[in-house]
């Protein structure tokens, strides 16, 4: 059952990823990046590891893409031309990693036995377990965290709000 | 899950502060906009409580929140610097905001916030309250930076400061990281431990040790990491320019020596052979570069990264002892930061407000016979000129002569004779301006030369300032004892 969803996870994040560098449209790119990035998650919830997949979801696809897409949006870029130059350096760096996956291959298959997965981690669940380390152990770093967020928001509506030079009587 | 009182009780302070920052973000929208003052007097009276709670801590060593915190007299010291800094600060923007038509409340809130980032800096425990600290800190004064909008010199700075400063964050991170995997705890204990247990030849303990040297040395504005100090401070409003010169740099020291003597202190052989070429290239580039600057805030910005040079031979001397040797070395880098903060501030203070035509006159050419139409200006500059210069009997004499005792009494006689060289190269732009206040002319008609736009609360500002450079120049003692005290506790 767990390899069935390996290997539709693995080859929907294969798939997108390709199609990320390969349509010309950049909001289609962006969209399958958020697919790959759904399915990452499902990866990392088939790991056991339910905390870093909700991360996943809210940080990749919540706020990283969210901010692609503005970028690309507020560019208009239509059409990826103007990367083409970069055809050399990215074959050249194609080619060192698939020389790479290769060699990993072959030592895999050749020299010792691959490390073993991880063991799913036992007792609370993770979340749980962060949870309570950040209320308990680093709650102090954890409110000063709270305070940039709040830095960083009012800073943004002050540098951005328009009656900032009001004369002072 | 629970936390004693206790713990809520040693980072009084810090509530204070935070909790004063919230209820002015509250207050301003239904403030009036001609009684915005209140907000300053507000800011005061909470650093005022602070200087009490802290001074009351200057004895032991508290740790709360599971080690994330630690309060000694060392955290102290820098607190109560900051405090004072912080409240200079706040009366000069009362003033400069006032001249500058800026009406922005939340200019105090950002201020309180970015004290509760460095005090959260300066008692950090571990690199992880360090690092947010620290964020905290650049985070509100990238937003003070820009706040003259109107200019786009501001804007530039800020934007300038932002992605270099978020840069260098990065680097520091990442360095935190590679150190998290080393020891596997971001404690400075914790590290120290695993350092003297694993030996310091591990090329990742280098590669961690150059990585957050370079995160600290952008904070600090030391050389090679200068390069957004003249721009910045240039374009910021000047307040908050003596804020960042000062405060920040106040700040950056304070945790710096904490990271490198308590985390990495083991590993101090590797990294006071790095501080020294930094220590070096520091002195010789920001005393150099300041002579050919046409304006004031520029110069004032070179030679902010000059002095940080002369505060890192303390680190650099201090790095090669232990005991006592060290101990000395460190207090006296305390001093020099406690001195450097008042000449520098008073400096900044004036800049400010000398104004033509509602207008800051920061072009050195506007000082030309400024002992004739203010006098009363002419000597304050020159006073803290003198004592940038580190001239007696001025306290920046006496900061770079702790400096320069420690460095001879460890046996680098040769730095200190370098630093004096340096110290003598920087007389020359020091007094230049000087030579330009009192024995040039003013040339033009005279509605155009810069005039001091006085008011009490400036008046206080530079009385204190002065204070500070001419009594700690007469009387260091008790600043010394301070100092010597607060350093032994870095171990």
């Amino acid at each position: 059952m767990d390899h069935i969803f390996f290997f539709y996870f693995a080859a929907v994040i294969a798939a997108t990823s390709l199609l990320v560098v390969a349509l010309r449209n950049p909001v289609y790119s962006a969209l399958s990046l958020l697919i790959m990035f759904f399915h990452v998650a499902g990866l990392y919830v088939t790991l056991h590891a339910e905390f870093l997949a909700a991360v996943q979801i809210v940080v990749y696809a919540g706020a990283i893409l969210v901010l692609y897409l503005f970028v690309v949006m507020l560019l208009s870029i239509k059409s990826e031309e103007r990367y083409h130059s970069q055809l050399p350096v990215a074959g050249l760096l194609g080619v060192m990693l698939c020389t790479e996956v290769i060699l990993l291959f072959i030592q895999s298959r050749t020299g010792a036995a691959a490390p073993a997965a991880a063991d799913p981690i036992a007792g609370p669940g993770n979340t749980e377990m962060i949870g309570e380390a950040l209320y308990s152990t680093y709650l102090f770093p954890f409110e000063v965290a709270s305070l940039i967020l709040l830095v960083a928001m009012i800073g943004a509506i002050i540098l951005a709000k328009k009656d900032i030079n009001e004369p002072v009587q | 899950m629970t936390f004693p009182l206790q713990d809520l009780l040693t980072i009084l302070p810090e509530l204070i502060v935070i909790g004063t920052a919230c209820l002015i973000l509250a207050l301003d929208p239904i403030l009036e906009a001609t009684k915005k003052d209140v907000l300053a007097w507000l800011t005061l009276g909470a650093l005022a409580m602070c200087i009490g709670l802290t001074s009351s801590q200057m004895t032991g060593r508290v740790s709360a929140f599971s080690g994330m915190v630690v309060i000694d007299a060392y955290a102290a010291f820098w607190k109560l610097l900051l405090y004072i800094v912080t409240g200079l600060t706040v009366l000069l923007s009362l003033a400069y905001l006032k001249a500058e038509r800026l009406s922005i409340g939340e200019y105090y809130g950002f201020i309180l916030l970015a004290l509760a980032g460095m005090m959260v800096m300066v008692s950090g425990a571990d690199l992880l309250t360090i690092y947010l600290g620290t964020e905290l800190m650049s985070l509100s004064l990238y937003v003070m930076a820009g706040l003259k909008r109107t200019e786009a010199r501001s804007l530039e700075a800020s934007a300038k400061y932002f992605v270099l400063g978020a840069f260098s964050s990065g680097v520091l991170l990442y360095g935190i990281s590679l150190l998290f995997g080393l020891a596997g705890s971001t404690g400075l204990s914790a590290i120290a431990a695993a350092i003297t247990a694993h030996g310091t030849g591990d090329p990742l303990l280098s590669l961690a040790l150059v990585l957050l040297a370079v995160g600290f040395g952008f904070k600090m504005a030391v050389v090679p990491f200068h390069m957004w100090t003249p721009d910045v401070y240039q374009g910021a409003p000047t307040s908050v320019t003596a804020f960042m010169a000062v405060a920040s740099k106040a700040a950056s020291f304070g945790a710096f020596l904490r990271v490198f003597v308590e985390g990495l202190g083991a590993a101090s052989a590797d990294w006071s052979v790095l501080f020294t070429v930094v220590c070096l290239a520091t002195l010789a580039l920001g005393n150099l570069v300041a002579i050919v600057q046409t304006n004031i805030k520029r110069m004032l910005a070179y030679s902010s990264i000059a002095h940080a040079g002369y505060a890192l031979i303390g680190v650099v001397v201090a790095g090669g002892h232990s005991g006592e040797g060290a101990s000395t070395g460190f207090a006296s880098v305390l001093l020099y930061i406690a001195i450097y903060s008042f000449m520098t501030l008073g400096a900044f203070a004036l800049v400010g407000m000398l104004r033509k035509e509602g207008q800051e006159s920061d072009q050195i050419e506007d000082y030309a016979g400024l002992a004739k139409r203010e006098p009363l200006a002419a000597f304050f500059m020159l006073v803290f000129l003198v004592s940038l210069a580190g001239i007696p009997p001025t306290a920046g004499f006496i900061g770079k002569f702790y400096i320069f005792m420690a460095a001879v009494n460890g046996g680098m006689t040769w730095l200190a004779i370098v630093a004096v060289i340096f110290a003598a190269i920087s007389a020359f732009y020091y007094l230049r301006i000087v030579m330009v206040m009192y024995m040039r002319e003013a040339e033009g008609s005279i509605a155009t030369h810069s005039r001091l736009e006085t008011s009490p609360a400036l008046s206080l500002v530079l009385a204190c300032a002065l204070a500070g450079v001419v009594l700690l120049g007469l009387f260091p003692n008790g600043l010394w004892s301070l100092a010597s005290q607060a350093a032994p506790l870095l171990k």
